[in-house]
């Protein structure tokens, strides 16, 4: 999967969990929780999402390398190989 | 027994009759959901409390019922052929007196929404305001049907700006977007003027009913969670994400623990102090569209802390996908709040009258904190309590958070 495959897999994603972002732009280097206001809840319903859909599970002690959308393109794309 | 419409809630008068989950001659069991029920706070699941067999159905769908109207017979074991007979006469002389034209399925039998229409200029009670706003989404919810032709966007965009699709439709060719239904709200409102939405009258007159009867005290202490946290941090780390525990079932866990050793908090003041056996906590969620609900946590004191967990998601699925029961939206005996996620550091909520105490917890926070004689970082949260003055004392506060602190230093035995 390419960086742009990851990216697009994530947005969709982040629309399902919170639709009322559906279409919009998903700032790249903001704090997700914060921009997006998705509170903890929805943030491990959204790593529960890509678990699925890209077959990698952040455990808890990364959250901190996946809080931004920047971030967890990398992330996915590291961790996929 | 007859079934009338429920109150869902101490601040609900009215009900729209969404949709039958019946029909004639449906077995039912206690718990079943019988109904559909649109309250300002999106649409309930209304259980039935015995088991019984539906014998005749008068409510209408789509139509708005006060509180306590009868809407069906179910015949339980209790009924006889004699009560069942006098409860038919009753409930269609109830349906008959009230009956809305035949054509009129749509048309509403709460009063004041007529009247709203009536003396739309005049000043308005909370009240009318909150059933004036269920009135009219009922109102477009019907007419969508017939022949208003718009995206769902729209009307829901519509319902929240109070705009009316059947004169927008007359000024709008073609299908009606949610772009038509804001443009034409900039229009009728000034900035800052809009309408607000039933919601926040619900509230509005709950809370203010609260502050005006309730002689609130607040106590609040800080708590060193970082124990609890990397407990909850190795076990999550043995397990796969779909069943990880989040922080906040932790402390709801917790608080239900604490409140099985101080049963005061838990429960009602209906003109003297009434505890509650069962710990059914109202836990405050946000939903997508503004406003917050408190749903009961049914039979937390039952749950482990797995199953606190599956039951915070249900809560939270529900509340946001506008599907709780009625159940949920009744039976709470206590709120818990976490404005955790919003980053502040404590809260003193308003409690939810007849409950007599909310517990709150702010967000988790490194702290200095004094370990022996030297100074650490702890992660720390700051808890508190709003206590009804009537039903309790402060000393019965502290004892609840000296015991939340204690059982939150020694979090496995939550499990």
């Amino acid at each position: 999967m390419t960086k742009e495959e990851i990216k697009k897999t994530i947005v969709e994603a982040i629309y399902e969990i919170a639709p009322e972002h559906e279409g919009e732009e998903i700032p790249e280097k903001e704090n997700l929780q914060e921009s997006l206001e998705i509170d903890s809840y929805d943030f491990l319903n959204l790593l529960t999402a890509l678990a699925e859909k890209l077959g990698v599970e952040v455990p808890e002690e990364d959250y901190g390398k996946v809080d931004t959308l920047e971030h967890m393109v990398d992330y996915f794309s590291n961790h996929m190989k | 027994m007859i079934y009338k419409m429920p109150s869902l809630g101490a601040d609900m008068e009215s009900g729209i009759l969404a949709e039958w989950k019946v029909k004639e001659g449906d077995r039912l069991k206690k718990g079943d959901v019988i109904a559909d029920i649109e309250t300002s706070k999106g649409i309930i699941e209304a259980e039935i409390y015995e088991d019984g067999t539906v014998e005749k159905i008068v409510g209408k769908e789509g139509t708005e019922y006060p509180v306590g109207t009868p809407l069906a017979v179910v015949r339980t074991e209790k009924d006889d052929d004699e009560t069942i007979r006098k409860e038919l006469a009753e409930v269609e002389a109830a349906a008959g007196g009230e009956a809305p034209k035949e054509e009129g399925a749509a048309e509403t039998v709460f009063p004041s929404s007529e009247k709203e229409e009536q003396t739309a200029s005049a000043p308005k009670s909370a009240a009318e305001e909150i059933f004036g706003a269920i009135a009219e989404t009922k109102d477009e919810a019907v007419q969508e049907v017939g022949r208003i032709r718009a995206t769902p966007l729209a009307r829901k965009r519509a319902r929240e700006l109070g705009i009316d699709l059947k004169e927008l439709a007359k000024r709008v060719r073609g299908k009606i977007s949610a772009r038509d239904v804001e443009e034409v709200a900039r229009q009728l409102f000034k900035p800052g003027a809009a309408k607000p939405d039933a919601m926040r009258m619900a509230i509005a007159a709950a809370m203010s009913r609260s502050n005006a009867e309730i002689p609130h005290y607040y106590l609040s202490t800080p708590i060193d969670m970082t124990s609890a946290l990397s407990w909850l941090r190795d076990l999550n780390a043995k397990r796969s994400i779909k069943d990880r525990i989040l922080p906040a079932a932790l402390m709801i866990r917790a608080v239900v623990e604490a409140l099985k050793e101080v049963p005061e908090l838990n429960g009602f003041w209906k003109e003297g102090p009434v505890p509650s056996e069962a710990i059914h906590p109202g836990i405050a969620i946000a939903r997508r569209e503004g406003g917050l609900i408190t749903p009961a946590m049914i039979d937390a004191h039952k749950m482990n802390l797995d199953e606190t967990m599956q039951a915070l998601s249900d809560l939270i699925t529900r509340t946001r996908g506008g599907k709780l029961t009625s159940s949920q939206m009744t039976e709470q005996t206590v709120t818990i709040t976490n404005l955790g996620d919003l980053g502040v550091e404590k809260v003193f909520g308003v409690i939810y009258p007849p409950q007599v105490a909310l517990i709150g917890f702010g967000r988790i926070m490194e702290r200095p904190w004094a370990v022996g004689d030297a100074i650490a970082v702890r992660k720390v949260v700051e808890a508190s309590i709003a206590g009804d003055h009537r039903a309790t004392d402060g000393r019965t506060g502290a004892l609840f958070l000296a015991k939340l602190d204690k059982i939150l230093q020694n979090p496995e035995e939550l499990l």
